[in-house]
């Protein structure tokens, strides 16, 4: 699994990230978490604001920091 | 006034994802409804007893002499600050749960494949509603011009974005009363559905760096979030916490220097500096606006005192559009799509936009 972290480095986007990491940690599901700050990328992904979650591709949230229980509900149900 | 840096995100939005989903299973909207009413009665209830109160406190309580300076810049400042936190709270609440219909997704849906001018007046109003912040100016610019939205109408929108939001509208309502705050709603709309449309008209694609043209965007529909109301209600109630959360620091310093300027400094002190009479202050206003940043937060209750002291309206509103709607620090994130030439035009006509306004309101007001 592979999860995308989008963000240009705002206060948001590192809280962002970092509660995606914990959450992984506490599942224990085997993800590799990528930090995207580049736009271009972002734009491929299809991410219009930011930060943003995209799971195996899928963009899963855009514009808001997700709560940890959201994020293990979208790596648990993804597996 | 306060200079806030623009440190990646003022980012305020309150989009997507949908909440937890213990929610859905908790009270029903009616619920909510009802419980929302009540507060809303004694939240009017309060407001109606701020100015009394404040009185009270100045001259009971803290036995000021009446009419002197101080006691008017007390009085002024321990009847603004609740008011016109108050006001912002309930706004904001409002304007969340409208939030939740218009991701920025969602907009470039509706944005994308319309017509230029009635284009350009869709993409300004939806500036509003849309939930934004200038660090996600860049990816979501490409996201609307690679998703087939013309260039001058992705541009109002950018304007309208910033300019004309719920704080401001707020705050110039509660200082300076709705007429002011409709001057500055539909004005700021206009100039941003006209610049739009007049950067279209120059036909300044090209100006678009060549990697953003190049590029074929992913059409990759991000999941329309079907969400409930209770969480809409959640939602403007998140929005509520975060945003005064981040202003109420500002709100209260820039209501201090405005109790301070409304106390001491003379009545008509403004007047020969920024007064009607100056011809050269809308230009001077804009000019000194534009590379400042601030939030409409810090700046508005600053302008309150400026006008009190016999600032023209023109001017001093000229300066405050100047300083939220055209900073420095979301050009330079712009310029990583927009090719100079393009962000010198862009500047021009939003300025000059600007200026007309400020005069307009000069001469006729």
């Amino acid at each position: 699994m592979e999860i995308k972290v989008c963000g240009p480095g705002c206060a948001k986007c590192t809280e962002a990230e970092q509660i995606v990491k914990d959450a992984v940690a506490e599942t224990g599901i085997k993800a590799s978490i990528v930090k995207v700050t580049d736009f271009q990328e972002m734009a491929m992904l299809g991410v219009l604001s930011t930060p943003a979650i995209v799971i195996d591709g899928k963009i899963k949230c855009v514009g808001k920091v997700p709560t940890k229980n959201e994020i293990s509900e979208w790596i648990q149900r993804g597996n | 006034m306060e200079k806030i840096s623009n440190n990646g995100c003022a980012c305020h939005s309150e989009s997507c994802c949908p909440p937890p989903s213990i929610w859905k299973k908790n009270k029903s909207p009616a619920a909510y409804i009802i419980f929302g009413l009540l507060l809303v009665v004694v939240w009017y209830a309060i407001y109606r007893q701020l100015e009394p109160f404040s009185f009270f406190l100045t001259y009971r309580i803290f036995g000021l002499t009446h009419g002197s300076h101080l006691a008017e810049a007390v009085q002024f400042f321990l009847y603004d600050t609740p008011k016109v936190l108050m006001l912002l709270a309930i706004v904001i609440y409002g304007v969340g749960i409208i939030r939740t219909f218009f991701t920025p997704e969602r907009t470039r849906k509706i944005l994308a494949g319309k017509r230029e001018s009635f284009g350009n007046v869709l993409a300004a109003l939806l500036g509003i509603v849309t939930p934004f912040c200038s660090c996600s100016a860049v990816p979501l610019f490409i996201g609307f011009v690679t998703a087939g939205v013309p260039l001058g109408v992705t541009l109002s929108f950018l304007i309208a974005a910033p300019m004309v939001n719920e704080i401001a509208l707020v705050l110039l309502y509660g200082l300076l009363g709705w007429k002011v705050a409709a001057l500055y709603l539909t004005t700021g709309l206009l100039i941003a559905i006209v610049s739009g449309w007049v950067i279209g008209r120059l036909g300044m694609e090209n100006h678009i760096e060549d990697w953003v043209r190049e590029m074929r965007a992913n059409a990759n529909d991000v999941p329309d979030t079907n969400i409930s109301w209770n969480e809409r209600f959640l939602q403007g109630w998140q929005a509520v916490k975060d945003i005064v959360g981040k202003v109420w620091i500002y709100v209260i310093a820039g209501i201090a220097v405005g109790a301070g300027i409304h106390g001491y400094v003379p009545e008509g002190f403004m007047a020969s500096i920024m007064g009607k009479e100056a011809w050269w202050s809308v230009p001077a206003a804009v000019v000194i606006g534009i590379p400042m940043y601030s939030n409409a937060a810090g700046i508005v209750p600053v302008i309150h005192a400026l006008l009190g002291k016999g600032a023209a309206l023109g001017t001093v509103l000229a300066f405050m559009m100047s300083v939220i709607a055209l900073s420095l620090p979301e050009m330079v994130i712009l310029r990583k799509v927009l090719k100079p030439r393009l962000i010198g035009i862009f500047i021009a006509v939003v300025g000059s936009g600007i200026l007309m306004v400020g005069y307009l309101f000069n001469i006729i007001i």
